[in-house]
């Protein structure tokens, strides 16, 4: 698919909960085939201390509406920005980045497990995956019920199950304690997830212990998001590999984990 | 019509904007963003002798109006180039210049060998300013003598172009210039990063792996500009001037120093288009200024 810089319009910033902010974009021309996994790198304009652009999983697109969702968790001065702009300004975008999970075939029961923004590619997945919603689930995590996502429209593409660490949402403790996880992995013929480095390192490696397959979509330090810096490398089994470029989605079998 | 083209040594270029070395790739990774041929010329990847692997991240660390990088030249290696990538870019409308990197002049030597043997590299860019490398790269670069001696080796084996890349990491620019010219450079490129540091306050560690990297930007255009103009006034052969240019004024205010070409880096993190947007810019200017070719900007500072 052809990458392009587009400035889109800011349709809707709708504040979640304290860190998280669903964003509506939409573009001049017709929006490329976007997968999930795939990102955005989105210009903050009009801040100094911000030079490069970050990058944004897309959580959803409306090809008839010309729109692309975001979901944008402040995170430092760039993330924190991007959400202080009010509907009705131009963003520079720079789309279709990096390569998407791997869909799943028609008989694959799949488990999605999402910590913090990580959800976003998630719930596009669910939407997307094309699976029966009785074999999609799909389990997020978060610290507590305040941090917790809720987007009420993706409820029917599977069957949801939450964690958090205070017990103020679904079970107490980590997504890797939860009853689904704990005692039904083995049901799932593919697991993905998108969250904190260390939750998917811990979700990798029981998949690679059950020799389930797997994809991580990993979130390196990023200048450009088209593989011309070099800088966002993970050190795969075949050597550096840019996480925009070749991943961000990496099947855990390629990585040193 | 106004002319854009602008001679370096013996090579032709139809304009005098390029991409500079580590920021494009190939030109082929940002081929979607551009037409490559509007552009004079492309600076591909540092290449070597030998496979790297580069630095372990992390390598990068956004700094303000710039950021700092230690890469350490990952590349697959000049057989890989040969084999693989020159036959992907070799017919793409523009001047394709490899930047040649290694960690003693043998390595350079050999290097410059295999590649003079491609009919379409019409130029080398030798990069004796790398700061993120151990061994070689910007230890050639800050002293006359070994400045001198990997240039005079190079220059025996290599017939077309040669262009020398220039450490800013120096206490005086003009002499290495003047070195390299002497040896028989037939231009020089600079700036090449300046060497920097990041440190996180709550970890108190550094950002980058290496402690150390090289910083670019328009944080970087101020110290640039002064050695461009410095360079210009100190040898005879052309100048590539680059650090920090992000528009079509940045590269004007360049080519008044004395730059005779123009490198565009890290501007194509933030916008790969930006560099085909500097060549019509720059048209714009001339024709308002009623210029007819750029020699007549190139050096027009007005003290």
């Amino acid at each position: 698919m052809k990458k392009t810089v587009v400035d889109l319009l800011l349709l809707e910033n709708k504040q979640l909960n304290k860190d998280n902010f669903l964003l509506k974009l939409q573009s001049p021309v017709p929006v490329s085939d976007i997968f999930p996994g795939q990102f955005v790198n989105v210009e903050i304009k009009e801040a100094q201390e911000i030079f490069l652009r970050r990058p944004f999983s897309v959580l959803d697109v409306d090809y008839q509406n010309q729109t692309i969702s975001l979901l944008v968790k402040i995170l430092g001065r760039g993330s924190k920005k991007l959400t202080e702009t009010q509907p009705g300004v131009q963003i520079s975008t720079i789309l279709p980045l990096g390569k998407s999970f791997t869909l799943p075939e028609k008989n694959d029961r799949i488990l999605l497990i999402g910590g913090g923004s990580g959800v976003a590619p998630m719930l596009f997945l669910a939407k997307l995956c094309g699976l029966d919603p009785e074999n999609v689930h799909i389990l997020i995590g978060a610290r507590s019920i305040s941090d917790h996502v809720d987007i009420e429209e993706y409820k029917p593409f599977g069957n949801f199950y939450f964690a958090t660490e205070d017990g103020s949402l679904g079970e107490k403790g980590y997504v890797t304690n939860h009853p689904v996880f704990t005692n039904h992995l083995n049901e799932f013929t593919k697991i993905y997830t998108c969250g904190p480095d260390l939750m998917m390192k811990a979700i990798g490696r029981i998949a690679l212990d059950k020799q389930i397959f797997c994809e991580v979509s990993l979130e390196n330090m990023m200048a450009c998001g088209f593989g011309v810096c070099l800088c966002c490398v993970e050190d795969t089994k075949a050597g550096h590999k840019c996480v925009c470029t070749d991943g961000p989605v990496f099947n855990v079998n390629d990585l040193k984990w | 019509m106004v002319n854009l083209g602008i001679r370096i040594h013996e090579l032709d270029f139809k304009n005098p904007i390029m991409l500079a070395s580590g920021t494009c790739g190939f030109g082929e990774e940002i081929a979607d963003f551009l037409d490559l041929s509007r552009l004079g010329g492309i600076v591909v990847k540092g290449t070597t002798l030998k496979h790297r692997e580069g630095n372990a991240y992390p390598r990068m660390a956004e700094t303000p109006s710039g950021m700092l990088n230690a890469v350490g030249l990952q590349n697959k290696g000049v057989d890989n180039f040969i084999a693989n990538i020159y036959p992907r870019i070799k017919d793409i409308d523009t001047h394709i210049i490899v930047n040649v990197n290694g960690s003693t002049i043998e390595d350079y030597v050999a290097l410059t060998e295999r590649l003079n043997e491609l009919d379409k590299i019409p130029a080398i860019e030798l990069n004796i300013s790398c700061p993120n490398v151990k061994e070689g790269g910007m230890a050639f670069g800050i002293s006359c003598p070994s400045a001198e001696a990997v240039v005079k080796a190079v220059r025996k084996v290599y017939s077309k172009t040669l262009i020398v890349k220039l450490s800013p990491n120096v206490t005086n620019i003009a002499d290495i210039a003047r070195a390299v010219e002497s040896q028989g450079a037939d231009s020089v490129s600079l700036i090449n990063t300046l060497l920097g540091m990041a440190v996180n306050a709550e970890t108190r560690k550094p950002v980058l792996s290496t402690i150390t990297g090289g910083l670019s930007g328009p944080a970087i255009k101020p110290i640039a500009l002064r050695m461009v103009w410095q360079v210009y006034n100190a040898v005879k052969i052309p100048v590539m001037g680059m650090g920090g240019i992000m528009n079509a004024t940045d590269a004007i205010e360049f080519m008044i120093a004395g730059a005779s070409t123009v490198q565009v880096g890290t501007a194509i993190f933030i916008d790969p288009t930006i560099p085909v947007q500097i060549v019509d810019g720059l048209t714009l200017y001339m024709e308002r200024h009623k210029m007819q070719s750029v020699s007549e900007l190139i050096g027009s500072l007005q003290c």
